[in-house]
């Protein structure tokens, strides 16, 4: 078959090449965290895209890399889409695609206060296999990560999952608490867990000039995360806990680099967990789109 | 025109009257008069001028001008507003005009976004300046 690629569908590449590239963008600042959400919503119009990754090796088992590609969409000021493609690899054991996510944030009040609610609902279909770690919940632990992936991937996790995300920006700390609870639909109970974070810029004034390596376009921060049991087995008993200090890169204009080092804080947890992250952000991605199709006509 | 669109529309016509032409009309009276520890000071002003570009001008518009819903900011309603009316618009947004809050900002960078806007009549100035040279 003959590839019909002539100078106008050419180009249309090129066209869309640059409206990929060459939109406004603007930043992604969602703080340093990976697991922790805060109350900020993405601004309406606007389109992320980001890549999250968790690599680790348990004791005696393989080294396994996890990553979610996540596209987040305001819809509104008050309401953000987001839809995650989850993806590992095992070594030694090849890599799959694990599942999909779609999340929706809420804002539940209409102006900033020293506490600030967002209601988080998703659904998630991803398998046993799933090595993101987006969350810890229940009794999750060390051993759902040390299963071969050729088992793993049979065990099905379609589930809801809630979370009260409650926000505080206090001169210039960001403290977040989020609540966590997990059903998964093929009658298992609902499982709890929490994640909480604290992070501040390295400056709270901008400077002057553009930059790169200004102070204000780092955040360091730490989060703490782990599972609470189910609502028949409530507590810290044989669950995984977590803390890990974050560090973020926002390169002005462009894209977020995030790094964190997760160090497990009992037995069931995985012992080391590292992070890494970029996002970049597209601003008012419609009028981008709109204003490609209104030129390639 | 049946009874369910005239009460339609009187409905809409109450909500557009209810809201007020522009955010800045808005802001509750009760709002602290707070002064921008920023005021006149010309590198706040450059550094807002960044931030602007960065946080505001995919929505506003480079040159302040506005983009279809959101409003411009090089309006005399703007610039000559209180530091603390900004302020305030800055830190809730408004979450039934599609604004959102830029209290994820540290409070510093959102005093400097307002240095710039209220700095806008200097600016005009300096344009037409330098586009009359």
């Amino acid at each position: 078959m003959q590839l019909i690629c002539n100078n106008r569908i050419l180009s249309g590449c090129f066209a869309a090449l640059a409206t990929l590239l060459v939109p406004p963008a603007c930043r992604a600042g969602e703080g340093p965290f990976f697991i922790t959400y805060t109350h900020q919503m993405e601004e309406p119009g606007n389109l992320e895209f980001a890549s999250k990754s968790a690599m680790g090796q348990p004791a005696g088992c393989n080294f396994f890399f996890g990553n979610a590609a996540e596209f987040e969409y305001g819809a509104t000021a008050w309401w953000t889409t987001e839809l995650y493609l989850d993806a590992q690899g095992t070594s030694g054991q090849g890599a799959l695609f694990t599942g999909f996510r779609w999340e929706n944030r809420f804002r539940m009040l209409p102006r900033e206060h020293w506490i600030n609610p967002v209601l988080y609902v998703e659904f998630e279909d991803i398998n046993g296999a799933d090595k993101t770690l987006l969350e810890v919940v229940g009794h999750d632990g060390v051993d759902d990560l040390t299963g071969p992936n050729s088992e793993a991937r049979q065990e099905k996790q379609r589930e809801i999952e809630t979370k009260l995300i409650l926000g505080s920006h206090y001169r210039g700390w960001t403290i977040a608490e989020n609540f966590i609870a997990e059903k998964n639909l093929a009658h298992e109970p609902f499982e709890f867990g929490y994640a909480a974070g604290i992070s501040r810029p390295f400056a709270l004034a901008a400077s002057p000039g553009r930059c790169l390596a200004c102070p204000e376009n780092f955040q360091a921060g730490v989060e703490v995360y782990g599972g609470l049991g189910t609502h028949n087995d409530f507590g810290f008993r044989e669950t995984s806990h977590y803390i890990a200090p974050t560090l973020a890169w926002d390169l002005a204009g462009g894209p977020t680099f995030r790094v964190s080092a997760g160090f497990g804080l009992t037995s069931t947890s995985a012992r080391f967990l590292l992070r890494f992250g970029v996002s970049y952000e597209i601003a008012q991605i419609g009028r981008s789109a709109r204003k490609f199709l209104g030129g390639a006509q | 025109m049946n009874n369910l669109h005239r009460t339609l529309i009187a409905f809409v016509a109450a909500a557009a009257l209810a809201l007020p032409a522009s955010l800045v009309e808005r802001v509750p009276a009760t709002v602290p008069h707070g002064s921008n520890p920023f005021e006149g000071n010309p590198q706040a002003r450059q550094a807002g001028k960044k931030l602007y570009e960065r946080e505001c001008s995919a929505c506003h518009g480079k040159n302040r001008e506005g983009i279809g819903k959101a409003p411009p900011l090089n309006q005399p309603e703007v610039y000559s507003a209180p530091a603390s009316t900004l302020f305030w618009i800055l830190r809730n947004g408004s979450l039934r005009r599609g604004m959102p809050s830029f209290a994820h900002l540290p409070e510093p960078q959102r005093w400097q976004i307002v240095a710039f806007l209220r700095a806008q009549a200097v600016y005009n100035e300096h344009d037409s300046h330098q586009g009359g040279n």
